[in-house]
C-alpha cells in the first residue's frame, strides 16, 4: 500500500503500455491480487520480482487475457483486456508475446518448424521468405544452427533461446518474460541477460521480466516492482530499490530466512501443540 | 455429520461442473471442425497416429476373435447338424456386436489413451497456452484434427476387425475342421442383411468413435496439469470409455435390434 501511494506521487514522463488499476483476483477464497496499481512503461525494461506463488505468473496471464480480474481493469496499449471480442483479443495477442518458463516449444516440430509457427498461422507468406524470415530470427538468438534439432534435443537455455525467436518472429511490441532465468548455468543466464537488452534496444520493445534472481534483474530492468501478499511493496529504479527502507523489500532483496514473511508457515503454539494433544 | 453432507454436495456440484464443461467442450470441437477439414495435412497426419498406428492390434485381436468364434460356434452347432451356418454365427456376432465392441475397447486403450497423454502432456508443459498467447486456438489447431480422424478411424477399424474375424472363422471352419468352402461363403452371404446388420454395426462404431474420441480428448483438455494428473487422466480415458461402449451398445442394440 505504502508503495502504491509512493508510485503515485511520482513523476512519470513515459507513456505506459501496461496500466493495471485496482485489480483484484482471486483464486477460490484466496485473494492472489487485492487492489493493485501497475504502470509498465512503452520502451523500457520493466521487472516484476516477489516469492514463488505471490502471483507473478498469474499476472502475465491477466496482461495477456487468459485470465480476468475479478474488479478493476487492465489496459494494454489503450485496450481494456477483459472487455476485448475473442477476435480482438487475438489481435492484440499477435502484438504481445509470452515466453512461459518452460519454453512452451511444440514437442512434435523441429525448432525450424516452432519459429515458423506463428508465421505460418498467421500470415500468408510465401514458404521462401518463411525460411529467411526464421534463419534471421534464429541467428538472433544465436541459433541459427540448430535449426533442424528437435525440442527434446535442446538444453534448457537453448529451448528458451528457441523460444525467444519464436516469440519475436510476428516483431510483437512487447514481450513477457515469465522467469527466464530459473535453472540456468551461469553462461545461459548471461546469454538470455545479454538478449533481453539487446532486443528490448534493437527492436523498440516493451518488455516485462518476472524473476527472482536479483542479481540478474537489477542488472538489466529499468524500474522493479516487488510483489509480496498481493499487494506491491515496493517500486522505483533498481537503485532505489536497493536503498529503499521497507521491511518487506529488503527481506526479499537480502534473502533474509525472517521478517515481514515469517520462516514459519502459520501453526498453532509450539508448545501447546507437543504438550495439548488431549484437548 | 454435517461435513459428510457437505462432501457429497460438493463432489455433486464437482461433477456436474465437470460434465458441463464436456459438452462445452465438445460444442466448441464441432463448430471447429469444419475449419479442420481445411487443413487437411493436419489431419492426414492424425489419421495416421490415430488410426493406422491402431491396425495392428485390431487385426491381430480380430484374427483371433474370429478363430475362437469359429471354433465355439462349431461345437455347439454340430449338436444341431447346423454347422454349416457357422459362418453366419461368426459374421453376424462380428458385424452386429463384437466388431464394433471390441475394436472400440482396443481403440479406446490405444489411441484414446496415447490421446490423452498426448494432450495432457501439451496442456502441463504450457504448450496449449502457448498456442493462445500465440492467438491461435489450441481447439481448432490441436483438438479438432485429433477429434475427426477418431470419428473416421473408428468405423473403418470395427469394419477390418470384423472382416478379419470372419476370415479367422473361415480358417477354422474350413481350413481345421473341413466344412464346405463354398457352403461356407454363400450362406454368408444369403443371411448377412446389409442394412439390418451391417449399417447398424457400422452406426454403432461412429457412435463409439465419437464418445471415445471426446472422452480422451475432453480428459486430456481437462487434465490436471502435473504428471500425476496425466496418468489419472489417461486411466479414466480407457475406464470411462469402456463403460460409455458397453452401455450405449445395450441402448443401441435394443434400438436397433428390437422387432
Ligand atoms: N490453475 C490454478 N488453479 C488454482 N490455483 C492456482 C492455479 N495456478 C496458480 N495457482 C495458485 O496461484 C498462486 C500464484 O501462482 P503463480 O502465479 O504461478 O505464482 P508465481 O508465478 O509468482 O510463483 C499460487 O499460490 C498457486 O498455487
Ligand atoms: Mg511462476
Amino acid at each position: 500500500m505504502t508503495a502504491g501511494i509512493e508510485y503515485k506521487n511520482r513523476e512519470q514522463p513515459e507513456r505506459s503500455l501496461v496500466k493495471v488499476r485496482q485489480m483484484t483476483f482471486r483464486r477460490g477464497s484466496r485473494t492472489i491480487f487485492d487492489e493493485i496499481d501497475l504502470d509498465i512503461p512503452v520502451g523500457k525494461v520493466t521487472a516484476i520480482m516477489g516469492p514463488s506463488g505471490t502471483g507473478k505468473t498469474t499476472l502475465l496471464r491477466l496482461i495477456g487475457g487468459q485470465l480476468r480480474p475479478d474488479s478493476g481493469t487492465i489496459h494494454v496499449d489503450g485496450d481494456n483486456v477483459s472487455e476485448l471480442s475473442r477476435r480482438s483479443l487475438f489481435k492484440l495477442r499477435k502484438r504481445m508475446g509470452m515466453l512461459f518458463q518452460s519454453g512452451a516449444l511444440l514437442t512434435d516440430l523441429s525448432v525450424f518448424d516452432n519459429v515458423a509457427f506463428p508465421l505460418r498461422e498467421h500470415t500468408d507468406l510465401p514458404e521462401t521468405i518463411i525460411h529467411h524470415l526464421v534463419l534471421m530470427k534464429l541467428n538472433s538468438v544465436g541459433l541459427r544452427g540448430a535449426y533442424r534439432l528437435m525440442p527434446n534435443e535442446l538444453s534448457g537455455g537453448m529451448a528458451r533461446r528457441v523460444a525467444l525467436a519464436r516469440t519475436i518472429a510476428l516483431d510483437p511490441m512487447m514481450i513477457m518474460y515469465d522467469e527466464p532465468f530459473a535453472g540456468q548455468d551461469p553462461i545461459s543466464m548471461g546469454v538470455l541477460v545479454k538478449l533481453i537488452k539487446l532486443l528490448n534496444a534493437t527492436l523498440d520493445m516493451t518488455s516485462i521480466v518476472v524473476s527472482h534472481d536479483i542479481h540478474e534483474t537489477t542488472s538489466i530492468a529499468d524500474y522493479i516492482y516487488i510483489l509480496s501478499e498481493g499487494k506491491v511493496v515496493g517500486f522505483g529504479t533498481p537503485q532505489e530499490i536497493e536503498e529503499s527502507e521497507s521491511a518487506q523489500v529488503q527481506q526479499f532483496m537480502q534473502g533474509l530466512a525472517d521478517g515481514p514473511v515469517p520462516f514459519h508457515y502459520p501453526a498453532p503454539d509450539f508448545k501447546t501443540e507437543l504438550f495439548g494433544l488431549g484437548g | 455429520m454435517n461435513t459428510w453432507i457437505q462432501q457429497l454436495g460438493q463432489a455433486g456440484i464437482r461433477f456436474f461442473q465437470r460434465v458441463g464443461r464436456a459438452f462445452l467442450f465438445l460444442i466448441k470441437v464441432l463448430m471447429s471442425v469444419p475449419a479442420s477439414l481445411l487443413r487437411f495435412n493436419l489431419l492426414v497426419q492424425q489419421l495416421y497416429y490415430v488410426g493406422v498406428l491402431s491396425m495392428l492390434i485390431i487385426v491381430v485381436s480380430g484374427l483371433f476373435v474370429g478363430m475362437v468364434l469359429g471354433l465355439q460356434g462349431y461345437n455347439t452347432l454340430v449338436d444341431f447338424g447346423a454347422e454349416e451356418s457357422l459362418s453366419v454365427m461368426v459374421a453376424l456376432s462380428l458385424v452386429r456386436e463384437l466388431g464394433p465392441v471390441v475394436a472400440g475397447l482396443l481403440f479406446a486403450g490405444r489411441a484414446g489413451s496415447a490421446l490423452t497423454a498426448e494432450i495432457g502432456l501439451m496442456k502441463s508443459t504450457e504448450q496449449l497456452s502457448g498456442m493462445e498467447m500465440m492467438a491461435v486456438d489450441p481447439v481448432s489447431r490441436v483438438i479438432a484434427p485429433r477429434f475427426l480422424a477418431g470419428l473416421i478411424s473408428m468405423p473403418l477399424l470395427a469394419a477390418m476387425f470384423s472382416a478379419v474375424g470372419v476370415l479367422g472363422g473361415y480358417f477354422v471352419g474350413v481350413g481345421l475342421l473341413g466344412l464346405d468352402d463354398g457352403a461356407f461363403w454363400s450362406q454368408l452371404q444369403s443371411k448377412v442383411d446389409f442394412q439390418g446388420d451391417i449399417l447398424n454395426g457400422v452406426i454403432k462404431s461412429i457412435v463409439f468413435g465419437l464418445v471415445i474420441s471426446w472422452i480422451a480428448l475432453f480428459e486430456g483438455y481437462d487434465t490436471v496439469p502435473t504428471s500425476e494428473g496425466v496418468g489419472r487422466a489417461t486411466t479414466r480415458t480407457v475406464v470411462h470409455s469402456a463403460l460409455a461402449i458397453l452401455g450405449l451398445d445395450f441402448i443401441l442394440t435394443a434400438l436397433m435390434f428390437d422387432e
